[in-house]
């Protein structure tokens, strides 16, 4: 299984802002480090793990490097060439290239080649290598020229095989490759010509290769979008001269269409290959591995910005210019097995097969499903509920039969017959057999995703209203109900499960401040936490009286009192009543409360600003209506949404009058209360003489009858 | 039954002491409390919680410590720096010692009872051996600084603990010395305060000590290290008090916010040996202070300022749920305080240092039933008659013909002559009272008020004849030879011609006044009697026992009455016998032999014995029967305990003539008022 892991840009890439991309990424002699050359003139040594860069040189303006630098093992040092013949070496504690050794070589540079465990290769733009070693003990040396006239040299690699070190380059002349290996211990070079298919429009845009004891296995990628395998010897079997190499195909439809800067591919490991271009037509470039063992696709990443077509592969580190920076996906392959492969494909069942129920019913013992046989001798032994359990084999088994008949009929059958079906079951449904019903719901959810259009909301409604059933047992509902704004089924959801976790609550939340009032009218809504705030309000102004100073106590700024009027309309306020009354906790609530946009968040305040007002209005503290939120709800929700959106709140200019008006209100009544405080003692002498008046004295005369 | 005009008395300003410490004695289940006027109190748990002796109090003992030793040994020990011992038998102090360490704040009997251990003012720890007859002092401990608020013994013996001003200190008892000292965090809630008294101290067997200060901490000690293991904050006031059950798996804390936590040693995980101590229930049964909490085998038993002594059976404990399970709250005395002149209708209240006497008031009209009546005439406070001495009033009685009032402290016996000429009152004190009269626990004068009779507490009855402002000894009835209980109970007939005494646990007897003789011995039962009262014409002897039974047995017969024997035979009502509070008062209508009336705190009930008894089927208490039932279901339903529960808390109830009953209640409210106010908590906002 390969995944590929978040990605992080290195900084200070401006030397990457060029469209056409790096001249090359390059391991340094430690670990983690990496040379990264750009196009023109600069050279950066970059530590991945800390993002940042260790070293930069550049060449003198006018010159150009032309050969991404490397790192000479051996020594340490770095090499790079620039002006296609000016070789320079130079070490970390270099500060201008201008002033470090310097060998100008008598032919054009094409690449300098450096690996872990030999001297660094120059390959010369005429074919021809040479080892650093004997390169530089003579610079001027006559170069001798392998190709022909008009072949170019497309790619590149070094292996070390069995510590011969292997070159391989691939050549083009008239849309032919040719492929050479050169083996530098044996001073052999071997070419090959690499034979397209029948296809012969197609052209190859990218190679990698990596090696075996005995071939390198060279794969291609073409403009056709497929993966192509060529097995090139690395001892060639006879001296015959231009051997002729078949390739393969390993993939199909990798990539679609190429964009300008054209697709890549990259050797992760010996099962997986990874590829930077678009998988559609007219789709956006994607980083994608690929397992080539089992074919399939392990993951891919979208690159909306765009590439340079250009990918390295170091230490699982897969390094790419992304839209104008260098970034870093670290990507890991693990052991490729067909398990792993298929990691996306696991969920698929094949239709035909007996689902298993997906909940276990603690109830009865495990091995007794819904109609087997032996359950009923089972459950006979289950020392607990005995006297039933005596009773109730025939209602079990038909009642399992019924499920049964309902899940077959929920996998094809029409929304009616499922209905039907469905009020079969609940005639016989008894509460001990909440699994049944959390299969039900999750064979629907199922149907409903694997066809959108498919969406029994009745029969859901039908089986929520059940009462047994909770979040866990069918998480999938809230979910769906969510993409489909069924606002309805969510607060039914709300008033019934008691483990809805917070982030689920809280996008409930987000609907119902987010939700248009127009599509809420259509709705029934159970409004049975909602009273009718417009009765009361008139009430209320009538018994509003001229304001009086009493006990020279002045309740501050009545002038808050604005004309309370709700927010939001009255089904918007049960929904989100619902919320209020959902049960929570707030450490898991709070980061997902942030989420909330400001407008809804400064409606949501509003409006429990407003329940407070209305609470604030009785001496009982409480909310008129059938199950109102308390004020320790409203309260909590209150503190809740300040803490997670206080700085949010703060800028917007009307919720800044709404905290102004809401902390005046608190204040207020902090002082009330401290008022109350104060006179609690005459409120005690006041009692005491109320008292006085009800008992009658301390001496009476009075009449009893005993009967 | 009949209508009755009742005169409602209200203007009893009785306020029960505060209770300072209660002890319990888990051999013979009985209850000591005392209260901040000294007087203590003997409750038996076993006998429906009856408080059956108590001592009286004295003003310049303040008992602040309470224990039994040795078994059923008695001691206190208070702010005059005495340790006393108590005669539970002859019902009177056996002897005060000096401890010669200023006030005493602590008193502890050692896990074998054998030593007695006081903390006082001057810091010093002293520790007495209990011998048969005495106690004798043996040694000090190292003096601490200050005051010695509390002692704790280690079960085994061999060390103590004992909690002071700001530190604990652990002292070896073999050596006497100081050993350990743990100093008190005086912090609270982050302020400082002054000092942090240690209020109380329990040391376990394991070596653990826990105490209770005044930062409202209840704090767990390691005695071996002196290092603090776990602190509880449980309170904004005070912790006053700690108890520890015997098996040390549960202890109980008061706070002077009238709260009472118990703690319970919990498994950490179920099946865990590892175990650890957890608040489990807080109860709020008190207003004010709980200065004192004990915990007995099955219940915990707090007590404070706000006078109820409460007792709290834990329901794991129990292990019959029947109504001994239920909740006890002890506001009142089980006994008269009142006592009552019919002829003149005058009411005498029995105070702790004064008594009131009062004249009732009268009206012209009449009414139906729940009517309250124009008064044409007020009540009248005639008397307020002050005590000489420090000594509370131990009993009082008026006589029936309103010219005697007697009453005695625990030393001196005080007669007066009342005259009344019209509107004034003048008294006079008879004087040269013989020798043996010296104190009485029970005083009654004859129905014609020519007799007085006298129980004193050595046992003795002295029956005294009245004359005209003097008097003349006329016999003395000696105890049965051997014993030397105390009589606190007396009846005699109308006729007077019988007397009838009970002590606190052997039976009744009755005595010839004629033939100046033991006339009988009603036979012993395993309960004691709360009151007992003589019928008139027929003499039966009427009985009320602690666990709610009541007997008739004939004086001329010695025998039971058939009804009687018909009461046991069937079983009185369940819940008659469900009731918490005695029988403390009984008395007959004089032209209705048939009825008997009887009330405890909660009811008065009067027994038509003509009547069929209820069973446990039939409605014990129906206060209003439909007016248009008929007379066959009336008949039907009609039994013979006719109840009603209008006035409570009901001190005295009784016929001043054949229509006129007086009752006299003294309402909680009215007390609670005289109550310090309670630590204030806010009502308003947080």
């Amino acid at each position: 299984m390969a995944a590929l892991e978040e990605e992080f840009t290195l900084s200070a890439v401006t030397l990457g802002a060029r469209p056409d991309g790096l001249l090359g990424v390059e391991e340094s002699d430690k670990t983690d480090h990496f040379l990264v050359t750009d196009r023109s003139r600069t050279v950066i040594l970059y530590k991945v793990s800390d993002q940042k860069p260790l070293g930069s040189w550049s060449v003198k303006q006018g010159q150009i490097i032309t050969c991404p630098a490397v790192c000479n093992f051996q020594t340490g040092e770095h090499i790079v060439v620039h002006d296609n013949k000016v070789l320079r070496i130079w070490n970390h504690e270099d500060v201008n290239l201008d002033k470090v050794f310097k060998a100008t070589l008598s032919a054009e540079v094409h690449r300098v080649h450096s690996i872990q465990g030999t001297e660094p290769v120059v390959l010369f733009k005429s074919g021809a290598a040479r080892g650093l070693e004997a390169l530089l003990a003579e610079p001027q040396q006559k170069i001798e020229t392998v190709l022909s006239d008009g072949e170019v040299i497309k790619w590149t690699k070094f292996f070390v095989v069995y510590r011969h070190p292997v070159l391989v380059f691939i050549t083009e002349k008239d849309g032919n490759h040719f492929a050479y290996v050169q083996m530098f211990n044996s001073r052999n070079l071997s070419k090959y010509t690499l034979l397209l298919g029948q296809e012969d429009n197609s052209v190859t845009l990218s190679f990698t290769a990596y090696v075996d004891r005995k071939f390198i296995f060279l794969m291609s990628l073409s403009s056709d979008g497929c993966i192509y395998e060529t097995l090139i010897p690395i001892y060639p079997s006879d001296t015959e001269k231009n051997q002729r190499l078949v390739r393969s195909l390993l993939l199909k439809a990798v990539v679609s269409g190429i964009p300008p800067n054209g697709v890549t591919l990259t050797i992760l490991d010996q099962d997986h290959v990874a590829v930077l271009g678009p998988p559609r037509p007219s789709s956006k470039e994607c980083l994608s591995i690929w397992n080539i063992k089992f074919q399939t696709l392990q993951t891919s990443k979208e690159l909306p910005q765009g590439t340079s077509g250009q990918l390295w592969y170091y230490g699982e580190h897969l390094f790419m210019l992304h839209g104008k920076c260098l970034t870093v996906v670290p990507c890991k392959c693990g052991v490729s097995s067909l398990a792993g492969a298929l990691g996306k494909l696991k969920h698929t069942q094949d239709p035909g097969t007996q689902t298993m129920p997906h909940h276990v019913n603690w109830e009865i013992s495990p091995g007794c499903g819904p109609g087997s046989q032996n359950s009923v001798q089972l459950r006979r032994t289950l020392r607990r509920k005995k006297n039933e359990v005596s009773l109730q084999p025939e209602v079990a088994v038909s009642e399992a039969a019924v499920s049964e008949q309902l899940l077959s009929t929920i996998k094809n059958g029409s929304e009616k017959h499922i209905e039907v079906e469905l009020r079969k079951f609940l005639a016989k449904w008894t509460p001990d057999s909440h699994t049944a019903v959390g299969d039900i719901i999750t064979g629907l959810l199922e149907r409903s995703k694997a066809e959108p259009s498919f969406y029994p909301r009745n029969c859901l409604i039908q089986l929520v209203q059940t009462h047994v059933l909770s979040y866990s047992l069918c998480p999938g509902l809230m979910d769906t109900a969510l993409e489909k704004t069924d606002v309805q089924m969510l607060q039914l959801c709300l008033q019934q499960f008691p483990d809805i976790p917070e982030s689920v609550t809280c996008a409930c939340l987000k609907l119902f401040l987010s939700i248009g009032d127009d599509s809420l009218q259509g709705i029934n809504i159970n409004m049975e936490s909602v009273f009718d705030y417009s009765n009361t309000e008139q009430e209320e102004k009538m018994e509003e009286q001229p304001e009086i100073l009493r006990n020279g106590f002045n309740p501050e700024d009545s002038n808050c009192k604005e004309t309370a009027s709700c927010p939001v309309m009255r089904k918007r306020a049960a929904l989100l009543n619902a919320v209020l009354h959902a049960a929570y906790s707030e450490t898991f609530l709070l980061p997902h409360l942030k989420d909330i946009p400001a407008q809804d968040i400064t409606l949501f305040l509003q409006y429990l600003y407003f329940l407070y007002l209305k609470c604030s209005e009785n001496a009982t503290m409480t909310l008129p209506g059938k199950h109102p939120p308390t004020l320790s709800q409203i309260m909590d929700w209150i503190c809740l949404l300040l803490d997670a959106n206080f700085t949010v709140v703060l800028m917007i200019p009307e919720a800044k009058r709404l905290l102004i008006n809401l902390y005046k209100f608190v204040k207020s009544q902090i002082s009330v209360y401290s008022e109350l405080n104060k006179i609690e003692v005459s409120f005690r002498e006041l009692q005491k003489l109320n008292q006085e008046k009800n008992s009658r004295g301390l001496y009476s005369i009075e009449v009893l009858e005993l009967f | 039954m009949g209508e009755f005009k009742v005169h409602r008395v209200r203007f009893f300003n009785y306020v029960p002491p505060g209770i300072r410490c209660v002890a319990y004695n888990n051999q013979s289940n009985r209850l000591a409390v005392s209260r901040t006027d000294g007087t203590v109190e003997i409750y038996n748990l076993s006998a429906n919680y009856f408080q059956e002796k108590f001592f009286p109090g004295h003003e310049s003992r303040a008992t602040e410590a309470l224990c039994w030793a040795q078994g059923q040994r008695l001691f206190s020990a208070g702010l005059n720096g005495e340790i006393l011992e108590y005669d539970l038998q002859a019902l009177n102090i056996k002897y005060a010692m000096d401890a010669f360490g200023g006030p005493i704040w602590s008193m502890i009997a050692s896990p074998s009872g054998s030593q007695l251990l006081i903390g006082c003012e001057d810091g010093s720890v002293k520790l007495f051996q209990i011998t048969p007859d005495k106690i004798q002092f043996e040694r000090n401990f190292d003096r601490q600084k200050s005051r010695i608020l509390s002692l704790s013994w280690h079960p085994s013996g061999t060390h103590i603990a004992a909690g002071s001003i700001d530190y604990i200190s652990v002292f070896d008892v073999k050596s006497g010395s100081a050993i350990r000292k743990m100093i008190v965090d005086r912090q609270y809630m982050s302020v400082s305060k002054r000092k942090c008294i240690v209020w109380g101290v329990a040391f376990l067997s394991d070596g653990t000590v826990i105490s209770v200060d005044s930062a409202g901490k209840v704090q767990f000690w390691d005695s071996a290290t002196g290092t603090l293991i776990k602190s509880h904050l449980i309170a904004n006031a005070d912790v006053q008090s700690i108890a520890v059950a015997d098996q040390e798996d549960s202890f109980v804390v008061g706070t002077a916010e009238g709260t009472v936590f118990h703690f319970q040693l919990v498994s950490v995980t179920s099946n865990s040996t590892e175990k650890q101590w957890v608040r489990t229930k807080p109860f709020q049964h008190h207003t004010h202070d709980v200065r004192s909490v004990a915990h007995s085998p099955t219940a915990l038993i707090s007590g404070g300022t706000d006078t109820h002594l409460v007792i709290r059976p834990l329901m794991e404990k129990v292990e019959v749920k029947n109504y001994d399970a239920a909740l006890r709250k002890i506001t009142f005395p089980h006994r008269r305080l009142i006592s009552c002149s019919k002829k003149k209708q005058l009411l005498l209240f029995q105070f702790a240092h004064h008594l009131e006497l009062w004249r009732l008031g009268s009206t012209v009209a009449t009414g139906k039933n729940g009517d309250t009546l124009p008064l044409s005439k007020n009540a009248d406070h005639l008397l307020h008659l002050k005590t000489k001495g420090p000594e509370n009033i131990i009993c009082s009685s008026v006589s029936p013909c309103g010219s005697w009032i007697a009453y005695s402290t625990a030393c001196r016996f005080f007669l007066y002559r009342l005259n009344y000429e019209h509107d004034n009152i003048s008294l006079k004190r008879v004087s040269k009272m013989p020798a043996f009269l010296h104190s009485a626990l029970q005083i009654l004068f004859s129905e014609d008020s020519t007799k007085l009779f006298v129980a004193s507490n050595q046992g003795c009855l002295h029956v005294i004849q009245l004359l005209e402002g003097s008097f003349k000894h006329l016999h003395t009835f000696q105890p049965q030879s051997g014993t030397v209980e105390a009589m606190c109970l007396l009846a005699v007939s109308p006729d007077g011609n019988w007397l009838a005494a009970s002590g606190t646990s052997a039976g009744v007897h009755v005595y010839n006044v004629k033939h100046l003789k033991l006339h009988c011995t009603v036979p012993a039962y395993n309960f004691p009697v709360t009151a007992l009262a003589i019928a008139p014409n027929t003499n039966y002897l009427v009985i009320a026992h602690s666990d709610q039974q009541v007997f008739e047995y004939s004086i001329p017969d010695k025998q039971y009455t058939e009804w009687s024997r018909n009461v046991q035979k069937q079983g009185l009502h369940h819940l008659w016998l469900q009731r918490d509070t005695p029988i403390t008062h009984i008395s007959f209508h004089p032209k209705r032999p048939m009825h008997i009336l009887l009330h405890d705190a909660y009811m008065f009930c009067i027994i038509d014995k003509s009547l069929p008894l209820p069973n446990d089927k039939t409605v014990l208490y129906n206060p209003l029967p439909p007016k248009n039932e008929s007379d066959v279901f009336r008949r039907r339903t009609a039994h013979a305990f006719k109840i009603s529960k209008i006035y409570k808390p009901l001190l005295f109830l009784d016929l001043l003539d054949e229509r006129t009953l007086v009752a006299v209640e003294r309402p909680l409210d009215d007390i609670i008022a005289q109550l310090p106010p309670p630590i204030k908590k806010k009502k308003f906002g947080t």
